[in-house]
């Protein structure tokens, strides 16, 4: 699909290109050959000259407007005063516009790929009013209403499934491929796909406050904050356009001025005026100008598109440098929910699940996490009837009466108090809860956060990729935090820290790094905030839930899995070494074509040619930063 | 108060000079452009008129890119 414009342009060209080939056979001369050949230089280009006076007149000269009106309007001079030849001045301004149509096209064309793949906006919601269902604006449903939402249909605000099960389609949000199960009474977010059934949905969110709007809003803000390439680019064709004209300007005079004064020479006007203009025609920096940013939109583009929000491309090029990572421990390498991992029976006890179960039933009433976990673990309801005395020991555990069994379950301080003698020790590290059945010691179960199943591979891949050090830290206890660094491999741990602490454990890790690294921290946004804003690049992690860690970091991670780091780094250091490619590669080809037009080796054919084909060179080259899917 | 507006510009350099014309706008604080999505987010100050503004912030971009069409 091509927009007016390209159309437009497409047909200009086409028309040109077949006027230049009927002229070639037509045998006027003179003022009446400059007349004819006018005819399709107007209509090749009359876009740009208009562009170049309009420049001129707001005070934006030395723009490629300016260089192709000033290159082509000169070529049409000396054929007037001199060889009669118009060839190359329509030549010259159409292969300039065929690069430009050729250029648009591909942007737009890869531009609408991705933004139909960030196209996550619900139209509507289905609100049910006196029975029939009626489509309204996601804006005005009020929290708590019931919305449906039927197969292939977008799920509009974030929620809570009351009725009905089917399978999400998250990839627009996460990147994720595979479809996620959901049923009733389980928290929905907006944004996803619904695949294969009807769900009804207590609203929980109104649409503004949505995921769908967040992802939204930073899929849109993107990209404000420039990074050092588009400084550097933007700053170099400030210098280097009003070079290269002053530099034309002197190719154009100096030689024939000195061919004047010197004897047996001839000043040759027209030779030295000619390279002038080829030489500006191929001095334009469009290739430069065009692929830098475009690469920079690409990678956030293609980034986001795989779940990975960029916040501007300043983010990505100093993701692209990072050094060393600094982890959070919970949440983020580990999964931060907490999860029986073993039981262990002392001597004489009854069997596991029997001593699981009387657990459960003495934890029945506390929603303490600790206890939440036993009763997972556990897995079967709880018939109240066969609990009674339930008496919270604050500091210690519970104790109860469980099928006329007394039943305590705790801590050491509870085993202590109740003069139990129990195993002082595990080899396994995490929160361990005594149980003792009737005064006797039963065993003990082993709670811990479990460490999410991607954590390994994630820190190995860092460190293949050249990452100098990972560091975690945590507020765990010293002992739960080694385990965890020697099990997932990292280099670093501090352990036993305040929330504050961590700020301040940054800011010393930040002033002890070497230089051109930098240090990346990565959050699951509960508590940390301020290190976030710290690190040279914050990182938050399946953050939908808060708001604060989105606001405060420079990168969000839209699900919790901890290679999607590694993914950011690659994405960010693809797309920079496109920038640097397409900039050694354009400066370069500039360089020698300016070298051989300024000798005459090259002609204004040639100049162009070099300019245009460099400008497409580089600007597919910068789509490629789209792809990051198989990074 | 923050509006965002529907544009349309071909190259991503010429969303940056839109994006650096809409911020020099009087009544503007600040203004994003959004190549990939072909948005502008503009922010306005307190107590000024946005479609006013907008009618200026288009004519500065129109000034830095001909092509450019800001949808108000």
């Amino acid at each position: 699909m091509m927009n007016k414009k390209q159309k437009l342009l497409l047909i200009r060209c086409i028309v040109t290109a077949v006027l230049m080939i009927v002229l070639h056979f037509i045998p006027a001369g003179g003022i009446l050959r400059f007349v004819l050949y006018l005819v399709p230089y107007g209509i090749i280009g009359y876009d740009i000259l208009r562009k170049a006076w309009k420049g001129i007149r707001n005070r934006r000269v030395f723009d490629e407007n300016f260089l192709m009106a000033v290159a082509t309007i000169g070529a049409l001079v000396i054929g007037l005063v001199d060889n009669d030849d118009y060839v190359e001045a329509v030549a010259v301004m159409l292969f300039y516009q065929i690069g430009e149509f050729f250029q648009s096209y591909a942007v737009g064309k890869s531009r609408r790929n991705i933004s139909a793949l960030m196209d996550i906006r619900p139209d509507y919601a289905n609100v049910e009013r006196e029975g029939r269902l009626e489509q309204v604006d996601p804006d005005e449903v009020e929290i708590g209403t019931e919305i449906i939402v039927r197969p292939g249909e977008k799920v509009p605000i974030d929620g809570i499934v009351t009725e009905g099960s089917s399978s999400l389609n998250t990839s627009a949000l996460t990147g994720e491929s595979l479809p996620r199960d959901i049923g009733a009474g389980e928290e929905i977010f907006s944004g996803c796909i619904n695949m294969t059934g009807v769900l009804k949905i207590r609203t929980t969110k109104e649409f503004g406050e949505s995921t769908v709007s967040k992802v939204l809003d930073l899929v849109e803000n993107a990209s404000s904050r420039k990074s050092r390439s588009e400084d550097f680019i933007s700053k170099f064709a400030r210098i280097y356009t009003p070079a290269v004209c002053y530099s034309a300007l002197a190719l154009a005079f100096v030689p024939p001025l000195i061919g004047l004064l010197l004897p047996n020479a001839s000043p040759n006007w027209t030779q030295w005026v000619y390279r002038a203009l080829a030489f500006l025609v191929a001095s334009c920096p469009c290739a430069l100008v065009i692929s830098i940013p475009l690469s920079f939109f690409a990678g956030i583009g293609g980034a986001s598109k795989e779940g990975v929000l960029v916040k501007g491309s300043n983010f990505l090029e100093a993701l692209s440098r990072t050094g060393y990572v600094v982890f959070d421990k919970t949440g983020t390498l580990t999964q931060g929910v907490f999860e029986v991992t073993a039981v262990h029976l002392a001597e004489g006890a009854p069997e596991e699940s029997r001593v699981m179960e009387l657990a459960a039933y003495a934890e029945s009433a506390s929603s303490h996490p600790i206890s939440k976990s036993i009763r997972s673990a556990y897995g079967k309801d709880i018939d109240p009837d066969r609990v009674a005395e339930i008496r919270e020991i604050s500091g210690g555990g519970v104790v109860a009466l469980v099928d006329g069994l007394e039943v305590a379950a705790g801590n050491a301080k509870l085993m202590n108090d109740l003069g139990i003698p129990f195993e002082k020790k595990c080899e396994l590290t995490g929160t361990i809860v005594h149980v003792a059945i009737d005064r006797e010691y039963a065993g003990h179960i082993l709670i811990s956060d479990k460490i999410k199943p991607t954590s390994v591979q994630a820190i190995r891949s860092l460190k293949a990729s050249g990452i100098k050090e990972t560091i975690m830290l945590t507020g765990d206890t010293r002992a739960v935090a080694e385990d965890v660094a020697r099990e997932i491999g990292i280099n670093r741990v501090y352990a036993e820290l305040l929330p504050g602490d961590k700020v301040d454990k940054v800011e010393e890790l930040l002033n002890g790094k070497q230089k051109n690294y930098k240090l990346a921290f990565v959050g699951d946004g509960i508590n940390d905030a301020p290190v976030l804003s710290r690190a040279d690049i914050g990182i938050a992690m399946g953050a939908m839930g808060s708001d604060a860690a989105i606001e405060a970091a420079d990168v969000v991670l839209m699900d919790d899995d901890p290679m999607k780091i590694v993914k950011a780094i690659r994405i960010s250091r693809k797309c920079l070494r496109i920038v640097r490619e397409n900039t050694v590669f354009a400066i370069a080809v500039k360089i020698l074509a300016l070298i051989l037009v300024a000798l005459g080796i090259a002609n204004m054919w040639i100049a162009v040619f070099a300019d245009v084909g460099v400008m497409i060179i580089a600007v597919l080259n910068a789509i490629r930063a789209l792809f990051v899917r198989n990074l | 108060m923050k509006k965002t507006y529907k544009i349309e510009v071909d190259c991503a350099n010429c969303a940056n000079l839109m994006e650096e014309a809409a911020k020099k706008t009087p009544g503007v604080r600040n203004a994003v452009v959004n190549f990939m999505t072909q948005k502008m987010i503009v922010e306005f100050e307190e107590g000024r008129d946005a479609s006013a503004v907008m009618q200026e912030v288009r004519r500065n971009c129109k000034k830095v890119e001909e092509d450019s069409e800001i949808y108000l």
